[in-house]
């Protein structure tokens, strides 16, 4: 009798687990392909001056401020986009099964990516670059062999600097970018790498500000672009459309004040769309 | 118990306790100021770091969310997990040789290989093999490693709770002519869900930190991911750590705590048949036991 | 003529292709270093807190019981990240290398003897609950003292009764190494992770894991298994 009783309320509570799961997924199918109410972007949540997560659960940074733009331009209203947290390594997966509409998440243009999903723009230049404390002596890329540095694990600028450009730097690899700014303050790293843009947001941080400056050493180009599903050139036309008048009507130089002149970085003219500097 | 190993403290070895205590605590004290030292000298103690954890905004946007999935997936991994180490577990008990030897296969293979190969692989799976979204699929890999593993382990948990029934019950319900089939789940089974319920609640916390794997490597966005949002907010890494496992500790002392009281009301009670599946056994059980499982025989 | 690799050596080539440039020996070896040195850590930290836990100064036993209670419940993930970003980066507590690649692999060792040695106790701790009373009485009665007991008579006959619950934690200490992968350690979980997102078969790939593991647990299983049955102390 009890057993009988026990298997109906673990029965239970296991459909309403899946109910529940289930709703989850149902939830997004809707909103995936676009249409009538929300538009779904992809932006990163943690990388302040780019694209971060606000303590009010709003969201700041240029990418975002770019990613409203287009949006508007597209005829959504800014409390029409839900922005949804894209991963480096999901970005193509996210686009390639409609999970979002775009993806303006520091998101490099490369033909290696070209070949799974389509870009727009770009819309910013940034090169790879390094991270150092104010009084650091660290001037070129070869001053880093015998040197402390830090990245995120599997990070393209990290192999860039122990294939290239100084093979016997000491890297230390962790799993998000604070963590290693965390490092450089307290010393136990010398120098982080990885896009400039992303550099001077956290050097810009009121807990670690004047504490950091930037190399200035342009390691590499990486033009920003917004990332669609392979084959929505529709979109792409249009995101690409959007990104000139927002250069032309003045926004995107706001857009640039706002988010990286705090910052103290100094960033690239706006590039041209379609034009990839290599 | 312990008191066995001393006698009764006379006035030298009270004086030699005391010397004892004397110096643990200075190297204790030695330590904390250490401590206290090193974190103060890398100004990790300045208040601006810790003040964001007395704002509600910290813990409304980033930790209870996190927390949140974090106990979404343990809940949903363990009941998931229950019904399906039931069915192991009385199949590793059955007549037949063949359903007894292969559960036990099934059983003993995913309680030796590490819950984070299971997560990374599921991760794979489906990304390669379904169409789970990018959002939840996380959630389903760690939930799977999770289910996988713990089914293992319940599978052993129902075994042992059923065997740890006096033997008279199967005797009794034989003597008024149930089969095998009505005695297990008439009989035996009710019984051993009460003898297992604390052993069910200590895996519990089990399972809660392991969430905490599929954080780091699956980019699932439980507490300890959480975490990462919140420091690139504020700014406090070392502080968000602190923050961060004193919230696991206090959630999984608070499950310890409430096993280890079921345990002694089960073991007091009178009703039962006083047999009861305590957080030791799970803890032995947590680890694979080859050397007896591929032979089925009981484990002590 | 039957199909063996013997015969037809290119079969091996592509059945194992996936294997190619990838040193899974080496990445197993590290898992293995991580145990080996865990485990020795481990049972001497998890010994000295046993011990603590069980002596007349009310200081010790508290710190033991403390230390007990906070590690176990800590998840292991946190406890290793701790290491690579609270005492390496904080405290200045690097192990003796300078490069992050040794470092790693210590502090992970750390942190595994850290967690590990908290079970290790438990489990010695109940070793000594099961010695019969009359055994330690015994042992006042001839005049030894408390070390005395723990160390001649108590312990021997513990570590007899304990293999069976240690060869769990060991074996257990061998599956959580993976988890040093969270610090970048370059152990099996970390290559299999790279592998399976890089090569097409996925199945495969978990299969040689798997058994990697298994062949690691299931001999340690076997003989401590064996030992503990060999060595427990007849009542």
């Amino acid at each position: 009798m009890q057993l009988r009783k026990v298997t109906a309320a673990s029965a239970a509570v296991l459909a309403l687990a899946l109910s529940a799961t289930a709703c989850g997924s149902g939830d997004k199918d809707d909103s995936g392909s676009s249409g009538g109410g929300k538009i779904k972007v992809g932006i990163k949540f943690d990388q302040p001056g780019l694209g971060l997560q606000e303590p009010d659960g709003s969201f700041s940074g240029f990418d975002v401020d770019v990613a409203t733009y287009v949006a508007g331009q597209l005829g959504y209203k800014p409390n029409q986009i839900e922005f949804v947290q894209t991963k480096s390594a999901d970005r193509e997966n996210a686009l390639a099964r409609g999970d979002v509409k775009f993806i303006a998440a520091t998101y490099s243009i490369t033909d290696e990516r070209k070949a799974k999903v389509d870009f727009a723009g770009p819309y910013l230049l940034a090169h790879q670059d390094l991270l150092v404390k104010k009084d650091s002596t660290i001037a070129k890329g070869a001053d880093l062999n015998g040197k402390k540095l830090c990245s995120v694990t599997g990070s393209t600028s990290a192999q860039n600097i122990q294939q290239t450009i100084a093979p016997k730097a000491n890297l230390k690899e962790v799993s998000t970018y604070s963590e290693c700014i965390a490092g450089l303050q307290s010393g136990s790293v010398d120098a982080v790498t990885t896009d400039d843009s992303i550099l001077a947001g956290f050097a810009a941080q009121d807990k670690y500000k004047g504490q950091f400056k930037l190399a200035g050493l342009k390691l590499s180009n990486e033009n920003y672009g917004i990332g669609v599903k392979k084959g929505d050139t529709a979109t792409a036309d249009k995101i690409n459309t959007a990104l000139e008048k927002m250069v032309s009507d003045g926004s995107w130089q706001k857009a640039v004040d706002k988010n990286f002149g705090p910052a103290n970085y100094k960033n690239e003219p706006a590039p041209k769309i379609g034009v990839i500097v290599k | 118990m312990s008191s066995v190993l001393y006698d009764t403290p006379g006035p030298r070895a009270k004086r030699r306790n005391l010397l004892l205590s004397v110096v643990f605590f200075l190297l204790l004290a030695l330590l904390a100021w250490w401590v206290w030292q090193k974190l103060d000298d890398k100004g990790q103690l300045k208040w601006d770091l810790w003040q964001p954890f007395t704002t509600s905004e910290a813990w409304t946007t980033y930790l209870l969310p996190g927390l949140g999935n974090t106990l979404k997936a343990a809940a949903l991994a363990m009941v998931i997990a229950l019904p399906l180490g039931a069915v192991f577990g009385i199949a590793r008990m059955s007549d037949h040789a063949w359903v007894r030897i292969s559960a036990g296969w099934v059983v003993e293979f995913f309680r030796s290989i590490p819950v984070l190969l299971l997560m990374l692989f599921a991760q794979e799976f489906y990304v390669r093999s379904t169409d789970v979204g990018s959002d939840e699929r996380p959630l389903y890999a760690v939930v799977t490693g999770l289910v996988l593993y713990n089914a293992s382990v319940l599978a052993e948990v129902v075994r042992a709770g059923v065997l740890a029934l006096p033997k008279g019950q199967t005797e009794a319900a034989y003597a008024i002519g149930l089969r095998k089939g009505q005695t297990m789940t008439g009989i035996l089974l009710p019984q051993a869900v009460t003898v297992m319920l604390p052993a069910i609640v200590s895996q519990l916390v089990v399972v809660v930190k392991d969430t905490a794997l599929g954080g780091v490597m699956l980019q699932f966005t439980e507490l300890l991911t959480a975490r990462g949002t919140l420091a690139a907010n504020y700014a406090n890494v070392i502080p968000s750590f602190v923050v961060v496992a004193v919230v696991f500790i206090l959630l999984n002392l608070a499950l310890t705590t409430f096993a280890s009281w079921l345990e002694r009301r089960l073991r007091r009670s009178k009703r039962g048949t006083g047999a009861v599946l305590g957080a030791e056994d799970v803890q032995d059980l947590n680890a694979a036991e080859v050397a007896g499982a591929f032979g089925s025989g009981a484990s002590a | 003529m039957p199909f063996t690799y013997a015969t037809h050596p290119e079969a091996r080539e592509i059945v194992f292709d996936f294997l190619q440039g990838y040193d899974v020996l080496g990445a197993f070896w590290t898992t293995v270093k991580l145990a080996v040195f865990s485990a020795v850590g481990s049972l001497v930290w998890g010994t000295l807190l046993a011990a603590m836990r069980v002596s007349p100064v009310p200081l010790m036993r508290g710190f033991g019981t403390a230390y007990v209670n906070i590690v176990r419940n800590i998840p292991l993930t946190v406890i290793i990240i701790f290491t690579s970003l609270g005492l390496a980066d904080i405290f200045g507590v690097t192990l003796g290398a300078s490069d992050f690649k040794v470092q790693g692999f210590r502090l992970a060792i750390l942190g595994l003897t850290a967690y590990t040695a908290a079970f290790i106790c438990e489990a010695i701790r109940s070793g000594i609950n099961t010695v019969p009373v009359g055994q330690a009485e015994a042992a006042r009665a001839i005049g030894l003292n408390f070390s005395q007991t723990l160390r001649l008579i108590v312990l021997p006959q513990a570590f007899r009764a304990v293999i069976g619950p240690l060869a769990n934690v060991l074996i257990a200490l061998t599956k959580n190494t993976t988890v040093a992968a969270a610090i970048s350690v370059a152990e099996a979980a970390a290559l299999m992770k790279t592998m399976i997102e890089n090569e097409a078969q996925t199945l495969a790939i978990g299969a040689v894991f798997a058994f990697g593991f298994v062949v690691l647990t299931l001999p340690t299983g076997l003989f401590l298994g064996w030992l503990a049955k060999r060595l427990a102390v007849k009542r």
